[in-house]
């Protein structure tokens, strides 16, 4: 099995500025017609460090994902990734985002490692990226299915497929949106590794598992269904019932 | 991690496009299925054994242009529905290479199809084959036409449930400068008595300057478009 440092972590790109903070929000809304998903959304997560966002079902948490990951425009507020304002200098930051969402990215017409193939070749990796690929397959152990259509792997060789894509190019910024999801617990403990602290790496954690966000976070997001910030800070500062209370709709 | 060229991202798009198309067949046979059908339907419909001039043209082009919206209704369903929008936009590349990559795929499947069909149309409507190999020229810069502006279409219409809807009512009518100058050319080709050329010139100018009016539209604003 190939070692977490064997895994190369290629060069920035020339023209991506360094960040003492990762992620910056300040004041952000994002609206969808005349409902807001996010209500004046503030916080800064150093580099390196790590964020868990928690919240109901339809607290925004995939939004915020999302509008991290340059894919959604803030209606208002500025959020800068890596040291690149968003919506303005997005190119700059894409391509050092890593996203593992709710869907798995991947075509289901292609094989696995033919989907990796082309993630390589879009993010410029040497040789489309076939070492990398191979390492990270072996990791998460799907090497022997990796030549098969994706359109025919379970759900949790699917999510573990799509765990190589969202590392293949070594993202500084991780977007983790309920990770475990499909896994069972032998598959969630091969790519729990591959998803966790690395230096230079900095996650957002999407996740209803209050325990395990508050014991991995650095920094608590939590919202409250409709978007508005119930508690934004250390880790430390929120104890896991009143997490939990927030989930029950208390202040 | 270099920045990939955009031509590097657009071969790799393509690549996918046409490795899914060959293993899938989605797309070319049922334009191709599409074609025959109609040329059937034609060639009874119209109770004729032979066509030339503007209707063989007409016959033609709109048989292409119809098993063409087929592949352009589909082009972006994979992208839309297996995440390829965002996958690619989370990527270093440019839109644009996105933009070309389905334009080249399409103009490749309607480069097959017409391989197909237009025999079958000769063998159905023509009484002299003459016309055809300069044909070629003026299918080509049509093809070119209904990709640049079908790949911008297809690309605004595809996350509307009425995409299937949408992408012919928008589209049928900016593809009638297409339609108007592709049979002003091809009649003069499939001219009863042999082809002539005399307005043939004007007409593929006119297709041109279509073509790249479209395809510099597309590059120009294609960006944006990608943006929520």
């Amino acid at each position: 099995m190939a070692d977490a440092a064997a895994l190369k972590r290629p060069a920035a790109p020339e023209s991506a500025p360094a960040a003492t903070e990762a992620v910056e929000l300040r004041g952000l809304w994002r609206a969808f017609g005349d409902r807001a998903a996010l209500r004046d959304l503030t916080i800064s997560v150093p580099a390196g460090s790590t964020l868990a966002v928690l919240g109901p079902n339809g607290a925004g948490k995939t939004t915020l994902l999302r509008m991290l990951a340059t894919l959604l425009r803030p209606t208002v507020g500025q959020v800068s990734v890596l040291g690149c304002p968003l919506p303005r200098d997005a190119w700059r930051a894409r391509g050092r985002i890593g996203l593992l969402g709710h869907e798995p990215l991947l075509y289901r017409d292609l094989t696995g490692a033919e989907n990796l193939r082309f993630q390589g070749r879009l993010y410029g990796l040497p040789g489309e990226g076939r070492e990398r690929i191979a390492q990270l397959l072996e990791r998460v152990r799907m090497s022997r299915r990796a030549d098969e259509l994706v359109r025919n792997l379970s759900a949790g060789m699917v999510q573990r497929i799509a765990v190589c894509r969202a590392l293949l190019h070594e993202p500084e910024l991780l977007l983790l949106d309920e990770p475990r999801s499909h896994l069972d617990p032998e598959a969630a403990s091969l790519v729990e590794p591959l998803l966790g602290r690395e230096p230079g790496r900095t996650r957002v954690l999407v996740t209803h598992d209050v325990d395990a966000g508050l014991a991995e976070a650095d920094l608590v997001l939590a919202l409250r269904a409709g978007g508005s910030v119930a508690y934004a800070g250390h880790a430390s500062g929120l104890s896991a019932g009143d997490a939990r209370a927030i989930y029950g709709g208390a202040p | 991690m270099r920045r990939p060229s955009s031509l590097s991202a657009l071969r790799a798009i393509l690549a996918k496009d046409l490795r899914v198309e060959l293993r899938t067949l989605q797309s070319v046979p049922a334009m191709a299925l599409f074609a025959v059908t109609t040329f059937v339907l034609f060639r009874y419909g119209l109770d004729r054994e032979a066509l030339s001039g503007s209707l063989a043209a007409g016959v033609l082009l709109a048989t292409v242009l119809f098993a063409a919206i087929l592949a352009i209704n589909r082009l972006f369903v994979a992208e839309r529905e297996e995440g390829g929008f965002d996958a690619i936009r989370l990527a270093p590349v440019d839109g644009t290479a996105l933009l070309g990559a389905k334009a080249a795929a399409l103009v490749i499947y309607l480069l097959v199809l017409e391989v197909i069909a237009v025999p079958i149309f000769g063998l159905f409507f023509l009484d002299s084959w003459s016309g055809i190999p300069p044909l070629a020229g003026v299918l080509v810069l049509a093809d070119l036409g209904l990709a640049a502006t079908g790949v911008l279409i297809s690309s605004i219409a595809a996350n509307s449930r009425a995409r299937d809807l949408l992408v012919p009512l928008i589209l049928l009518p900016l593809l009638v400068p297409v339609m108007i100058a592709a049979a002003g050319a091809s009649q003069d080709l499939l001219a009863a008595g042999g082809p002539s050329y005399g307005g043939v010139a004007k007409w593929l100018a006119v297709l041109a300057f279509y073509d790249m009016t479209f395809a510099a539209v597309g590059f120009a604003v294609y960006d944006y478009l990608l943006e929520d």
